[in-house]
């Protein structure tokens, strides 16, 4: 489960050695934003480097390329595929563009003899991004996909805001559309990493609109993302007990049952069984804080 | 050439580390008070004419007004304007703004560093070669043993005193210099054979006076004796760097499952960075248990400040301060003491020295080995860039000795064979913490059976090193091997090892 997405620029050595160190489920390698133009080349051949040679354990790796219309997206794509590159990160998709670049992907994978497929998560982060993401959502390749708030605000032309209402609308949207297409809905990235108290609110308001996870921009952000997206404590705990409930009512043949006076049916099983994977319980213990 | 019991090739004519020896040199009586009331002059140059000064005598300083101190410079000034040679000085500390030291060294004026610290030019002069004698490394404690025990006799000990009265008793909480507790200047104070104390502000009555007038020669009052503002030198404000922050918190969730936060604790920790990030998610702790700490020792900073004030800590045993909260703190709060050198950490202090009784000390390290033998003297090229301060005594005193470090610095493995030079042997290091695992000292079973099921990451140290290669590569370390430019003795007068020049 990819509950937290880690930004790492591509062109920053220091950063890269130290990234997998941070308990982040995935690393975004970034060629896209964070490198300046006289930077890609450099950047292109460390994050190639770094995926080919670090021999230690990594999590998941993904690099956000750059999109089609800049022109560097086969170089990018040239450089960095090998078996241990799990997806791209395709910033301002579209549908039209996302055939394009499974059609690129293809050919890649094609030359490089790779193993496995690459993946996509496409940034929805423009007007025609919010719209079409129903379209996206089925593209093949798709492992998820991420809100992108500010350059999403910067093209609607309406400002960001610490609460976030102005991303109601595409967060509801992209996280429907994930749910139905059974991938991972990620979040927007909070900008102000000095700010704990206001990732907290934006990440569990994430949460609460059916996020699976959050991208962070700085190491410092994760442990407040997995704290949102971390059950809590009591609704592991009715979960756990909803849990032995329906075994003991399943053995009774019962399709539904009462649990404290208030009816437990199917759709209540399914959302303690989601608690209890979310918080990665297994055999009815309760985790530990993670730190 | 002879060998010390961790393997360190040392010269002839001291005593190896390890090696027995008969019981600790009685103490020293101390300097009688000096028989008449103090002499106030107006300038260093009626001091010097004052006291009969020869060639190669020993002067002594501290180091309370830390990277901002004017004083060492200004008496070894005069000592040069005088004619003086063959000097030996012996400051707690020395830092970059000794640098106007380096011509002195270079012309022979002083040839021999006694001291605790050294970082800057001095540090570099004396790497380099260009001190005649080579430089010993004291600890804290060390030093106020060391002098007590007459292995250093000071002819005249200079001391900075920020606030001095008619009577010549001195405290360092007030005045325009203030720069708190005075605790490496007492060994000094009652030892030397004369005591001058330099000031920038004489007052009618000091009430609580840190520095007995009846031990003084001397007065003497100048301009300025230095610049507050660079005691608040080094890092004294909590890491926002990421990787420091995962160290910290894997250091108080270590400090946690070894079960030594429990009410009534005691604890000490550095001021860098990283140490302050460790004392914060030990407070986080704290709070959410109601928990409260007996004591916290050392050099303080405006962190254990707010946790006095809090109620957290029952009480502050502060040998010097870090930022100017810290001396502020001290003549507000009754439950902020000043201690001295000697009951800080001295090894023959009776009953028994502060660091003895703490639970646990977080360190830093420059380097550490395969076994636990920590490095603060060097760089990985053997140039001096520190030294022991109070790190091997507290090491010693703690239950548990915890150092934390990142793995990889600047591209090399802090985790090695053998590191350059030994500051803290390895039998005083219980654990070390880096981002990618811990280690625990072998000798320490006790604390790997309370560690098993804790859910931390304790591998072996040599599991540490190789993780660390694979990322750097094993890197060739030419040992320098030119002449002996200081020797690294340990709190009991022992020596740990040498520092050689390339």
């Amino acid at each position: 489960m990819r509950t937290t997405l880690l930004f790492i620029p591509g062109n920053h050595p220091a950063m890269l050695q130290n990234a997998d160190v941070f308990g982040a489920d995935g690393l975004i390698l970034d060629l896209e934003d964070a490198v300046a133009a006289t930077e890609k080349d450099a950047a292109r051949i460390l994050v190639g480097e770094y995926l080919k040679s670090w021999k230690l354990e990594t999590p998941e790796l993904l690099v956000r390329v750059n999109g089609l219309p800049s022109g560097w997206l086969e170089s990018d794509l040239e450089a960095i595929a090998c078996d241990r590159l799990s997806a791209i990160v395709y910033p301002k998709a579209g549908v039209e563009e996302l055939y394009e670049v499974d059609r690129i992907l293809s050919e890649i994978e094609k030359k490089h003899r790779l193993s496995h497929p690459i993946g996509i998560i496409p940034i929805i982060e423009s007007a025609q991004g919010v719209v079409e993401t129903d379209d996206i959502s089925y593209l093949p390749r798709l492992k998820g996909m991420l809100l992108g708030g500010e350059d999403l605000t910067a093209d609607m032309e309406i400002g960001r805001t610490r609460e976030g209402a102005e991303l109601a609308y595409p967060r509801a949207r992209l996280a429907f559309a994930c749910k139905a297409a059974g991938i991972d809905a990620i979040d927007t990235p909070f900008a102000d990493v000095h700010d704990t108290e206001g990732l907290l609110a934006d990440a569990r308001t994430a949460r609460s609109l059916g996020f699976t996870g959050k991208a962070a921009i700085h190491p410092n952000q994760l442990l407040t993302i997995r704290t949102a997206f971390r059950p809590d404590p009591k609704d592991i705990l009715w979960a756990r007990r909803v849990m032995a409930a329906a075994q003991d009512a399943a053995k009774k043949h019962q399709g539904a049952f009462s649990l404290d006076g208030k009816m437990i049916d199917k759709p209540v099983v399914k959302r303690a069984e989601g608690i209890l994977s979310r918080a990665g319980v297994q055999d009815g213990a309760i985790p530990h804080e993670t730190k | 050439m002879k060998r010390n019991s961790i393997g360190r090739e040392l010269p002839d004519g001291y005593r190896p580390y390890g090696e027995e020896h008969p019981a600790a040199a009685s103490q020293r009586i101390a300097m009688k008070p000096t028989p008449t009331a103090p002499i106030f002059l107006t300038s260093l140059s009626d001091v010097f004419s004052a006291l009969e000064l020869r060639d190669g005598m020993t002067f002594s300083f501290h180091h309370h007004l830390r990277d901002g101190d004017f004083v060492a410079n200004l008496v070894m000034a005069e000592a040069d304007r005088r004619g003086l040679r063959d000097l030996t000085i012996a400051p707690s500390s020395l830092f970059p703004c000794h640098k106007p030291l380096v011509p002195l060294i270079e012309r022979g004026v002083i040839t021999g560093i006694v001291t605790n610290y050294m970082n800057g030019p001095v540090a570099d002069a004396v790497s380099a070669g260009k001190l005649q004698k080579p430089a010993i490394m004291d600890t804290h404690g060390g030093r106020a043993r060391a002098i007590e025990a007459g292995d250093l006799s000071i002819d005249v000990a200079f001391l900075a005193v920020p606030t001095v009265d008619r009577r010549g008793n001195g405290t360092g909480r007030v005045g325009k210099s203030a720069c708190g507790v005075l605790g490496y200047a007492d060994p000094d104070l009652h030892y030397a054979k004369k005591v001058v104390f330099v000031t920038d502000e004489i007052v009618e009555r000091v009430d609580h006076p840190d520095l007995d007038g009846n031990f003084v020669d001397y007065v003497v009052l100048i301009p300025s004796i230095g610049d507050r503002a660079g005691i608040v030198s080094g890092t004294t404000r909590i890491t926002r760097e990421p990787v420091g922050l995962k160290i910290a918190r894997d250091a108080a969730a270590l400090i946690d499952a070894a079960g030594l936060l429990k009410e009534g604790f005691s604890m000490q920790t550095g001021a860098g960075g990283t140490s302050l990030a460790v004392v914060a998610d030990i407070r986080r702790i704290m709070v959410e248990r109601g928990l409260h700490a007996r004591f916290a020792s050392g050099g303080i900073t405006a962190q254990y400040v707010e946790m006095l004030e809090a109620g957290l800590v029952g009480s502050l045993r502060d040998v010097q301060d870090f930022d100017l909260d810290a001396v502020a703190s001290l003549t507000r709060n009754p439950q902020h003491e000043a201690i001295t050198a000697a009951q800080y950490g001295s090894p023959d202090f009776r009953p028994a020295p502060v660091v003895a009784g703490l639970d646990f000390v977080v360190l830093g390290a420059t380097e550490i080995d395969l076994d636990f033998n920590v490095n603060v003297t060097t760089d990985s090229e053997g140039r001096i860039i520190g030294g022991s301060g109070g790190h091997a005594d507290t090491a010693h005193g703690a239950k548990v000795s915890v150092v934390v470090t990142n793995l990889v610095k600047a591209r090399l493995p802090i985790v090695m064979e053998k590191v350059t030079c030994v500051t803290t042997p390895g039998s005083d290091v219980d654990v070390l913490v880096t981002e990618r695992g811990i280690a625990v000292n072998p000798k320490r079973a006790d604390l790997l059976d309370r560690l098993r099921g804790s859910g931390l990451n304790v591998v072996p140290i040599r599991a540490l090193m190789e993780l660390a290669h694979t990322i750097t590569g094993v890197p060739v370390r030419p040992r320098p091997s030119g002449r002996i430019v200081a020797l690294v003795r340990y709190r009991d007068g022992s020596i740990l090892d040498v520092v050689s020049s390339k």
